[in-house]
């Protein structure tokens, strides 16, 4: 009868996954193939094994995503005691060694690193959300909306999409301005309306950081898939 | 020279190496690094078309033929720009030290141009080597790696006082080109590694140097934009964008083109093969074959011509590094600039 039940957890546990996001292409580690395994013992012990497309990708995004998938894992009911695993890596070693002790990035890489790395992540969420806005954007142009009617638009007007949820949580994230009457159009890095002189770069440079992030995440994809012949645990084939 | 429905395309591979990365050049101690970086390169290879793909072991080190036969002879290529990295903590002899890149040019006069590199945090004795390397290769152009770890030191900018008698010294010495590789440190950084807000600094304060960001900031593609269309001498190193995605993401090739065409513009691109990742038969003839989909959501990207086609393989890098070009290979006496970067600096104005 543990099979069921094992199963049942493993589910959870990719669930759980699927809310860790790599911090610079946006997107969860399940889909881009970066969970090389996840298994919950009968006795709630978790194991969680990360993979990267390269040996040398960078050691702050790969502690971040370590650290979220151990915060992810380990508060889930029933789980007893959770190990994260990066495979591979350069920096395996300080990373595991780091998360698991909850050192934090500094004393982890001790005399490499001299701050935290909430200014790093919340850079890239400010990308996520010029990105994010060129996604809620495009289709309200292509439908024929007028650029300088995106202006006075909130986000409440906005018909309801899977875009805009998600841009609404990077936005929340950030502590920016995401309720129903909120502007469409906000600076990410201030959260204020974007001058009406403003729109057409505003949108131009809402889809230049939303080509950059699609074409690294290309990318990494295809060198994880040189690197490792197998899909990633919860990865679609849509996914790859 | 590269020829096709009757064009004629001088190439200049801006971007290139000749390294010996195999384990007899291995520093003891260092060989996961060693190892890691060289299988790292390789991965970047399969994103090149599948018949284009080395073995591991022929990818660690090639030799002087293969070079010459895979550039020259097959690749379509004029003149080829040695771009160094020394990684002497890995690599007993180097990676590719601008010695290596310049003693196997100066076996084929015409063919290469050696370019050195230098790092600001090397103090006078740095300076000193500098100085030695431009006398004896005649380098014009240095490679820089901004966020390389040295001493102790996690990265410098370009921006550093240190930095700026660098440039300094180079430009005293006649070097008018300088190659920036924004990426990923091997070292942990706090802070992102790709920041190219140093460029948009000095290339304000040092005019009369071009600084051409290799791989146009991949994967912070819209920071180089944004910084780019307001300097005029700044350029778009190509390489990567083409080996790395127009045959394994066409559709994400034409959308980062058009934003090179829209923001930098075509006079203000560089073809690099950044062989030995990838040759440059492939990418070559790919780019010249390429055309902007016509689709609704590349509508508003600038196309690219024949004319701009030139000036990316090849008539730009001539300009950059006065090559000469065969009169029969320029551009018609009607061409004129292309307008894309205008546009470009238009919309950033507003």
């Amino acid at each position: 009868m543990t099979a069921p039940a094992l199963a049942a957890s493993q589910e959870r546990l990719l669930a759980a996954l699927e809310t860790v996001r790599d911090p610079e292409l946006d997107e969860p580690i399940t889909s881009l193939g970066f969970v090389a395994s996840c298994t919950v013992s009968a006795d709630g012990d978790a194991e969680v094994r990360l993979r990267l497309p390269t040996y040398f990708c960078a050691p702050n995004f790969a502690y971040l995503m370590v650290a979220d998938a151990y915060d992810a894992v380990s508060v889930l009911p029933g789980v007893r005691d959770t190990l994260v695993v990066l495979e591979d890596h350069f920096a395996s070693d300080v990373i595991n060694d780091g998360v698991a002790a909850q050192a934090g990035f500094v004393r982890s890489f001790d005399g490499e690193a001299v701050s935290e790395l909430h200014d790093l992540r919340a850079n890239f969420l400010r990308k996520a959300v010029m990105a994010g806005t060129d996604q809620v954007c495009r289709p309200l142009l292509a439908a024929g909306t007028d650029p300088a009617a995106l202006l006075a638009m909130t986000l409440g007007e906005v018909p309801p999409s899977r875009a805009l949820t998600r841009l609404r949580e990077r936005r929340a994230e950030l502590g920016l301005p995401a309720g129903d009457s909120a502007s469409l159009l906000i600076d990410p890095a201030t959260g204020a309306p974007v001058s009406p002189g403003s729109v057409p770069l505003h949108l131009r440079k809402a889809q230049l950081t939303r080509t950059s992030i699609e074409a690294n995440s290309g990318i990494c994809r295809g060198m994880l898939r040189h690197r490792y012949a197998t899909p990633g645990q919860g990865q679609s084939e849509e996914d790859q | 020279m590269y020829e096709s429905n009757g064009e004629k395309y001088f190439v200049v591979d801006s971007h290139m190496h000749y390294w010996n990365a195999a384990p007899d050049n291995w520093v003891p101690g260092a060989e996961q690094y060693a190892k890691g970086w060289i299988e790292c390169f390789h991965a970047y290879q399969g994103l090149g078309p599948p018949e284009t793909h080395w073995s591991i072991e022929h990818f660690q080190k090639y030799s002087e033929d293969d070079l010459m036969k895979d550039v020259f002879e097959d690749g379509y290529v004029d003149v080829a720009i040695f771009q160094p990295t020394n990684l002497k903590e890995w690599y007993k002899e180097g990676f590719n030290t601008t010695e290596r890149n310049a003693l196997m040019g100066e076996k084929h006069p015409g063919k290469f141009i050696a370019n050195t590199n230098f790092d600001p945090r090397d103090s006078d004795a740095g300076l000193e080597e500098l100085k030695r390397n431009v006398e004896r290769f005649g380098s014009k152009g240095v490679k820089l790696y901004t966020a390389e770890w040295n001493n102790g030191s996690r990265g410098y900018k370009l921006s550093d006082p240190g930095a700026y008698r660098y440039l300094e010294a180079a430009q005293n010495l006649g070097i008018k080109n300088v190659h920036v590789h924004k990426g990923p440190t091997i070292w942990p950084l706090d802070k992102d590694a790709f920041d190219v807000s140093d460029i948009d600094h000095c290339a304000t304060d040092f005019p009369d140097l071009n600084f051409i960001i290799e791989h146009v900031g991949l994967p912070r593609i819209e920071d180089f934009c944004f910084m780019a269309t307001q300097e005029p001498n700044v350029y778009a190193g190509l390489s990567v964008v083409i080996g790395g995605l127009l045959h394994a993401r066409p559709n994400f090739f034409a959308k980062v083109m058009g934003e090179l065409l829209f923001w930098v513009g075509e006079d203000k691109m560089t073809f690099g093969s950044d062989y030995g990742i990838w040759e440059p038969k492939w990418q070559v003839e790919g780019l010249v074959a390429w055309e902007m989909p016509d689709r609704e959501e590349f509508a508003d990207f600038p196309r690219l011509g024949v004319e701009g086609k030139k000036k990316i393989l090849g008539l730009n890098a001539a300009k950059l590094y006065d090559i000469k070009v065969p009169d029969e290979l320029q551009l018609p006496a009607s061409a004129g600039a292309g307008e894309q970067g205008v546009l470009g600096e238009a919309v950033a104005g507003a």
